[in-house]
């Protein structure tokens, strides 16, 4: 059985199964929508989580808030489900089909089999849609790809209860209520000022203090750690920044796409401003990428090329929190 | 960044592999998506990291063929696993992982152990235990 589920590619996959999972329910609501009113837009550097042996740093909020917050800004109740047993997890996913209700799995990265090489690590909070199954295969829409895709059954259930950090247990969630009219306006308000919190926040890990704090951090780097990790550490960012399904820029470029939507929405010239800003700035931040990314290629281990791009991301810093500054007195 | 500014870098990924969106304003101003090939600054950290692992996979096989660890710690690193990922498909605590590494109680290690592992590793029981030879 197939359900008449409309498949559209996103740059996260978290946003792109809401986003499309919302369409599905007869709501045209865009990914950058669903992003900005979940306060996806963060900046955190989080030292006591290692990710593949180096500090991690995020531009997104955790996954699974976004979605969430979403829901409860416009009004809808989503269900999720957790299954212990394999089996059970696997006949009530076929009962949702049964009912021609495509909904939303948490698997594992590391067990897709139509993933490049390349991309399989143990990474277990991506998002997909299954929207059929024609006898042993299911299938799939994974928002992060241009075409939909199959999985067999027993591909799936590896996916599902991959195990480590974030261990998806078979999490199953969809939508189930409605709200007559959603909700909009004070929906993009919330979030837009949830976002600015964060973002000003006055603490040193997060928002444009963690940016400041993660710049003054590469100037020791070289020293402190030796070229080599110090490379590594740098990789580490630009591929959080670029590689995660960001949409360039560290999401920066799906925010600036929210506001210029939002500022058709609430009438509000401002907002549109902001987000021409928010595309320099997104655009300043792939200036960086760059930059840190030829520190390794050429091997520099010259100071002076890490005090660059802290330079850089200082001034990003500084940017950012005027930028959110503005944004707050403009909502 | 603008639509006609969205990288298109052909040697990303090795393999046959679909694009990534990405987000771009068009000539008057709007937001519109693009599908991107590649981009050097990912080329770039993602060719240093699968650098990286595959450095750990051959320091870890010539450990093995140095009897200094077991070959569970080199099939670990081929699955660009760490010993929490492992020990948490394995269902034992970190400690007796890194106990596993050590040759000689790998020896002694049961057949149902073993098998755990070989199936946690998808491969067959005699690939575990015969890293020495087949390399």
């Amino acid at each position: 059985m197939k359900i008449a589920f409309e498949h559209k590619q996103s740059a996260h996959c978290e946003n792109g199964v809401a986003s499309n999972l919302m369409r599905f329910n007869g709501y045209d609501v865009s990914e950058p929508m669903v992003f900005g009113i979940g306060s996806g837009l963060l900046f955190c550097y989080i030292p006591f989580i290692k990710l593949d042996s180096a500090p991690l740093i995020t531009y997104r909020a955790m996954a699974g808030f976004i979605f969430k917050r979403f829901a409860k800004r416009v009004g809808i109740t989503i269900k999720r489900e957790k299954f212990k047993d394999p089996k059970k997890a696997q006949k009530r996913l076929d009962e949702n089909l049964e009912k021609n209700n495509p909904v939303g799995l948490q698997v594992g990265v590391y067990h897709l089999s139509y993933f490049p090489d390349e991309y399989r690590f143990h990474f277990n909070a991506h998002n997909l849609v299954v929207y059929g199954k024609e006898g042993d295969t299911y299938l799939i829409s994974d928002p992060t790809m241009e075409e939909v895709t199959t999985l067999t059954d027993k591909e799936l259930e590896k996916v599902r209860y991959a195990k480590g950090v974030f261990a998806p247990k078979g999490h199953m969630y969809y939508p189930i209520e409605f709200p007559e009219k959603l909700n909009l306006e004070s929906a993009i308000k919330k979030g837009i000022k949830h976002t600015c919190r964060e973002m000003l926040a006055p603490v040193p890990i997060v928002g444009h203090k963690g940016i400041k704090t993660v710049a003054k951090l590469i100037r020791k780097w070289p020293e402190k750690k030796g070229t080599k990790r110090a490379n590594h550490y740098l990789g580490q960012i630009v591929r959080m920044q670029e590689e995660i399904g960001t949409g360039g820029g560290g999401f920066r470029y799906i925010y600036a796409a929210f506001l210029q939507e939002a500022s058709a929405i609430l009438n509000n010239d401002t907002l549109s401003t902001l987000s021409t800003e928010m595309t320099e700035i997104g655009d300043h931040w792939r200036d960086f990428a760059l930059e840190a990314s030829r520190i390794y290629r050429n091997r520099s281990a010259q100071n002076d090329a890490y005090n660059k791009v802290a330079d850089q991301l200082e001034t990003i810093g500084n940017q950012e929190r005027d930028f959110f500054r503005k944004l707050k007195i403009a909502i | 960044m603008k639509k006609g500014e969205v990288p298109q870098d052909e040697d990303f990924l090795k393999e046959e592999h679909g694009r990534e969106l990405s987000y771009a304003v068009d000539e008057s101003g709007n937001y519109t998506t693009a599908l991107s090939s590649g981009w050097e600054a990912k080329t770039i950290a993602l060719d240093n990291a699968l650098a990286r692992i595959e450095e750990r996979i051959s320091a870890a096989k010539q450990r093995v063929l140095d009897n200094k660890t077991s070959p569970i710690e080199y099939f670990m690193e081929l699955n660009r696993m760490d010993v929490p990922v492992l020990a948490s498909y394995m269902g034992i605590w970190q400690w007796r992982i890194k106990r596993h590494f050590k040759p000689a109680v790998f020896k002694k290690l049961s057949k149902k152990m073993l098998t755990k592992y070989a199936d946690v590793f998808e491969i067959e029981l005699q690939q575990l235990q015969q890293i020495n030879t087949d390399s």
